[in-house]
């Protein structure tokens, strides 16, 4: 495998060299559900831009060509949730660690919610994070602000400043908002400047103290449970404070039947929301805690397999917008305890493509209908030019190989949080090239 | 997807090699371990040989008088070392990780861990990392499991009843938070027991526990009517501090074990209960203490069956 470090080393140091390379992407299946293609087709990059689809442009020379014959070209993968736990929580992971992931699967935009630590309320730390990121000169990096002060749930923070700094919504992340006057005020706020907010349904009371789905292996492993009212409590709420306000909001990690069922009627009735579902709920249940695996100690839990296929079927109409791959790096340490005590989350940006191509090849899904929900979709909900691959815009593209196998392994993972339930088992699905504004940030054999 | 691993409480011959939980263990090693157990009962000599040699560390987490005592003793009789660690005073309240603990726990030659913690699934957390010749017993992990209990209420109920094949059971109480209910369940369904009935308002009643193979009352008359076996659980004081229950006066009235409630059970119904008890909150003195009542008879068994439980898991590698 080559080396993506060296490989971005001399992309940084060659910076204006790069961006103004050729690169003619050869033989190729693109995939490109933003502009209904699915045919072979080549691309052509030059200063950064795609400038060409199918055939070159007249007097084109390329300085390179990737030969991609048998494998995907598709828009760069938009991730709405990466936590890349910088700043605070380095000992899980580091901003280089994260970015690596990133690009190794194939992701070119990424949002990262505020939970850091100090969470990103203040413009400052969110000057200071882009920075950080474009200096490495990988994933673009849309970092998503807190909503209320140190995510506390009480106090508005500057959000319009927040803007400013580089911020593309507002969120509680896992944190919890009881106090539903100061979340009415922060919808109305937001809906004064037409900013986003992205809130994860849970009612924090109904959930206290639960670690899994409240149900049938809940209750054998005697474990708290964590009810579906939870989350269409809040779910409720959010709905009609999105409708009293007109705010723009996004409805995060969806869990439940009932949830997406919520979401499916308020669609309906013509409620511009939006929501996305995490990529290991596509596929995981909560019997996939076996004997208390704490892998599988999940935000929100797994749920039933009927909660499992209901999130599949909203997929499937479009109900869910996009699925993330809400990646949570965590150091083994904090893994490395009984269950209910284990810190919650999974690493999943170097899942993200594998698992969404597991989904469409099981369910019989179309793939650009997949990769749509990777792409394009998620690149509307961040309300971001990204997620399709049309002449004049930037070339931010993944190239992968739809057959190939590989192991999810520690060593494999670029991720610092090697935290997967997944660990040990083979997936489908690799990505070969990934290209940030027509630089080849990441390629492997 | 579906991870699931294969039972981790048995060895490559299909043998126990930890006790974690009784769900999911075969029969035969039911009946093994309550056979063994009915051997130990009678005997007259003080100390057997069976675990010369041995070190059995107590590791409770969780204060615990009866259940590390009757560990205690029955590693004793068998002749074993045993080291009691009251770790939730020592290490872990410095800061020391539970596998830090663990690793040097067995550092010092362990053959056997009994485990007592507040998490759900600790034990089974513990036997991942042990040697894999140390053997982990469950002497208790938050809501999940408490085999030995769940055992030694087999051995009594066989004791005075010979056969599950017809008895009608009735758990009653706190099953939400209780160990030994999910324990006793699972113990109750391998045996063969063909009706078990659990009783509690619906706030103490797990959800889709008749997923479990039980039946629910809410009416406790009507959930004792023609019952074999009453086993009464203990309820926490601290339940009655949220808003699962008004009080312990209103549970008593409704879901406390009175002579007259206990009245429409059959005239040889036996009582059960794990201890302590809260007399005069699940269950009347009159009852804990009256012809029926098994509950002294549990104690003295609970030795037979850790003694019982110990030699098999010593006697496997």
């Amino acid at each position: 495998m080559r080396g993506a470090e060296s490989h971005s080393a001399l992309c940084t140091l060659h910076s204006a060299l790069c961006t103004r390379m050729k690169i003619h992407i050869k033989g190729g299946r693109l995939i490109d559900p933003g502009n209904g293609v699915d045919a072979p087709r080549d691309v052509f990059i030059a200063a950064g831009k795609i400038v060409a689809v199918g055939e070159a442009p007249r007097g084109y020379t390329a300085n390179r060509v990737i030969d991609a014959t048998g494998l995907v070209v598709c828009p760069g993968l938009v991730d709405l949730a990466a936590r890349l736990r910088e700043p605070g929580f380095e000992y899980m992971a580091t901003l280089e660690s994260e970015m690596e992931a990133a690009i190794a699967g194939g992701v070119t935009s990424l949002a990262c919610p505020p939970d850091t630590d100090p969470p990103l309320d203040e413009p400052g730390l969110v000057e200071m994070l882009k920075f950080r990121a474009r200096n490495l000169n990988q994933a673009r990096v849309y970092p998503v602000g807190a909503l209320t002060e140190g995510l506390k749930g009480a106090r508005l923070t500057e959000m319009a400043e927040l803007k400013d700094a580089g911020c593309v919504a507002f969120s509680q992340a896992d944190a919890p908002l009881t106090d539903n006057q100061v979340l009415y005020h922060a919808l109305q706020y937001a809906a004064t400047f037409g900013f986003a907010v992205w809130l994860r349904p849970q009612d924090s009371a109904l959930a206290r103290n639960g670690v899994a789905h409240d149900g049938q292996v809940a209750t054998r492993l005697g474990l708290a449970g964590i009810p579906v009212c939870a989350e269409t409590v809040a779910l409720s709420t959010f709905l009609i404070l999105a409708r009293e306000t007109g705010a723009r909001v996004h409805l995060a990690r969806l869990s439940s039947a009932e949830g997406v069922d919520l979401v499916r009627q308020a669609k309906r009735q013509g409620l511009p929301v939006t929501c996305d579902i995490a990529v290991h709920h596509v596929h995981l249940t909560e019997m996939d805690i076996g004997y208390f695996e704490p892998s599988s100690h999940l935000i929100p839990p797994l749920r039933s397999l009927r909660d499992r296929d209901a999130l599949r079927a909203a997929l499937a109409d479009g109900t869910v917008d996009a699925i993330c791959s809400d990646h949570t790096p965590v150091d083994e340490d904090a893994k490395q305890l009984p269950f209910a005590a284990a810190e919650p989350g999974a690493t999943g940006l170097e899942l993200l493509l594998p698992l969404t191509l597991k989904w469409a090849e099981e369910s019989g899904t179309k793939l650009p209908f997949a990769l749509a929900r990777i792409t394009l979709e998620a690149a509307r909900v961040l309300n971001i030019d990204a997620g399709r691959l049309t002449p004049g815009g930037a070339a931010d593209i993944c190239i992968f190989d739809p057959e190939r196998h590989w192991k999810v392994d520690a060593g494999a993972l670029r991720s610092q949080g090697k935290n997967t339930p997944y660990l040990g088992l083979e997936l489908k699905g690799k990505v070969r090239h990934t290209l940030v504004e027509g630089q080849v940030v990441y390629e492997t054999k | 997807m579906w991870l699931n691993p294969s039972n981790p409480q048995l060895n490559r011959q299909g043998q126990l090699h930890h006790l974690l939980s009784l769900e999911g263990l075969p029969a035969e090693i039911l009946w093994q371990i309550l056979d063994t157990a009915k051997s130990f009962v009678g005997v007259k000599v003080k100390k057997l040989p069976l675990l010369r040699g041995k070190a059995v560390f107590n590791l409770f987490f969780e204060p615990s008088t009866r259940t590390r005592t009757t560990f205690e003793i029955a590693a004793k009789r068998l002749s074993a070392d045993v080291i009691n660690l009251n770790i939730s005073a020592s290490s872990q309240s410095k800061g020391e990780s539970l596998l830090d603990t663990v690793d040097n726990l067995s550092a010092m030659h362990a053959d056997m861990f009994v485990v007592r913690h507040g998490e759900s699934g600790a034990p089974h957390f513990i036997a991942r990392h042990v040697a894999p010749d140390i053997h982990v017993i469950n002497a208790g992990d938050g809501r999940h499991s408490h085999p030995t209990q769940g055992l030694l209420d087999m051995y009594t109920i066989r004791h005075y009843k010979k056969d599950f094949s017809s008895l009608r059971v009735a758990i009653v109480g706190d099953i939400l938070h209780s160990r030994v209910a999910r324990s006793q369940i699972h113990a109750l369904t391998t045996l063969g027991c063909p009706e078990i009935r659990i009783i509690g308002p619906r706030t103490l009643l797990p959800p889709h526990v008749e997923q479990l193979g039980v039946h629910l009352y809410h009416d406790m008359r009507q959930g004792l009517r023609e019952v074999d076996v009453v086993m009464m659980l203990r309820l926490q004081n601290e339940r009655m501090q949220g808003a699962l229950l008004p009080s312990a006066q209103e549970f008593y009235k409704y879901y406390g074990l009175t002579e007259d409630k206990l009245a429409v059970a059959r005239p040889d119904a036996i009582v059960l209960h794990p201890g302590p008890m809260n007399r005069g909150v699940e269950i009347d003195s009159s009852v804990a203490d009256g012809r029926q009542s098994v509950i002294l008879p549990q104690v003295t068994f609970g030795i037979a069956i850790r003694m019982a439980v110990m030699s098999i898991l010593a006697g496997n590698k």
